[in-house]
């Protein structure tokens, strides 16, 4: 039932907000086609604007990704996370979760294929991959399109909040499922 | 970021150059950027299209109606916006997207909304309290249905795989609530560094 409404809500919020604000503009008499494509001209100057954030943000943690270091501390940190009844191979999606959320995509399909439907494993990083967005991209992307350079706490509140996600969906799965 | 940004490279090539892996380092500073671009020109389009739809929103008087009903909510976590600005009603249409996963239009509201917040900041290129905040409450993913992530479990024939949205909204709200008052915590200790990056 939940799922049912939340499926049809899914596929008519875009549709619907699309009628409404038409309909809404039309009404309040808003020369509409003139409006789009007066505001449509600042995609392609914000889509540029974004790039050199971007670039920063996402070589830094491809080279990241490349060097391995992602596995390695993985490994110092099993055995710590073992006491949790956190299995080793939910262990990269902890740390890459931040970084990269098509990594952390892969890396969940990986288990939940290899591990199959009954493994804790696939649970525990269902709710993991599906509670997160990715920090560094949205930091990138957000604060980049406005230029900002100071980032303050930003940053830092972030990857704190990502952390409480991390041990909210370990003791919750702990205790939903084992 | 400065430092953020020194350790995340030289920390890559020192750990690549132990694990034998320094050619894959450099080759991803290739990869890398060209994944960059790729994201950038990709967002184009959609960034165009729904940069448009909000102007008309914004012309029509829709965003200022969104924003006087969720008033109540936004006057407290963004005490330092004035209340009729249209910040409040993108950051709204934000918060709706990525709540319904609608990815595509987030991001381009959310841009839109932190452009909005840009208006007000004094200091334009240090963040204002309030855009750490909306940054905060963005990057902690507060999604109501995780629909990729449910898909891959309907794929490996898991029994019930709709059973992860109650655990994984519960985990969401957490983070949500807990980067909101983070941030505002961090406001009162992170003072903006010459006294006037903060909001008018």
């Amino acid at each position: 039932m939940f799922q049912g409404v939340m499926n049809f809500i899914s596929l008519w919020a875009l549709p619907a907000i699309i009628v409404l604000i038409l309909t809404m503009g039309l009404i309040k008499k808003v020369p509409i086609y003139e409006v789009f494509t007066d505001g449509a001209k600042e995609g392609f100057k914000v889509s540029i604007n974004i790039i050199p954030y971007l670039v920063a943000i996402i070589v830094a943690i491809s080279m990241l990704r490349a060097s391995g270091i992602i596995e390695l501390t993985g490994e110092l940190l099993a055995p710590v996370l073992f006491h949790f009844n956190v299995p080793a191979d939910i262990i990269p999606i902890m740390i890459v979760r931040s970084l990269s959320g098509s990594a952390a995509l892969g890396i969940f399909s990986d288990i939940a294929h290899n591990l199959g439907p009954d493994n804790y494993a696939t649970t525990l990083a269902a709710v993991m991959v599906g509670s997160s967005e990715t920090t560094f991209y949205v930091l990138a992307v957000y604060f980049g399109a406005v230029g900002i350079k100071k980032l303050r706490y930003a940053l830092l509140v972030g990857l704190l909040a990502d952390l409480i996600g991390i041990i909210a969906a370990v003791s919750i799965c702990n205790f939903m499922y084992i | 970021m400065n430092y953020i940004f020194y350790f995340l490279i030289v920390i890559s090539i020192i750990a690549g150059a132990i694990n034998g892996k320094l050619a894959d380092v450099v080759n991803a500073i290739l990869s890398g950027a060209e994944l960059s671009v790729k994201v950038a020109f990709s967002l184009i389009g959609i960034m165009a299209f729904w940069l448009g739809m909000m102007k008309i929103a914004k012309e029509c008087g829709l965003i200022e109606i969104i924003s006087k009903l969720i008033k109540p909510i936004t006057k407290r976590i963004f005490n330092e916006i004035p209340e009729d600005s249209p910040a409040i009603g993108d950051i709204a249409m934000s918060f709706t997207a990525n709540a319904f996963g609608l990815a595509n239009a987030a991001t381009p509201i959310g841009i839109k909304a932190m452009e909005e917040l840009q208006h007000h900041n004094k200091d334009k290129s240090s963040a204002s309290n309030s855009m750490c905040i909306f940054l905060a409450m963005s990057t902690a993913g507060f999604q109501l249905v995780p629909a990729t992530v449910i898909a891959v479990l309907i794929g490996i024939g898991y029994k019930n795989p709709t059973s992860i949205i109650a655990p994984t909204l519960l985990v969401t709200t957490i983070a949500f609530t807990c980067a909101i008052i983070m941030a505002k915590i961090f406001q009162k200790f992170w003072k903006p560094q010459d006294n006037n990056g903060g909001d008018s």
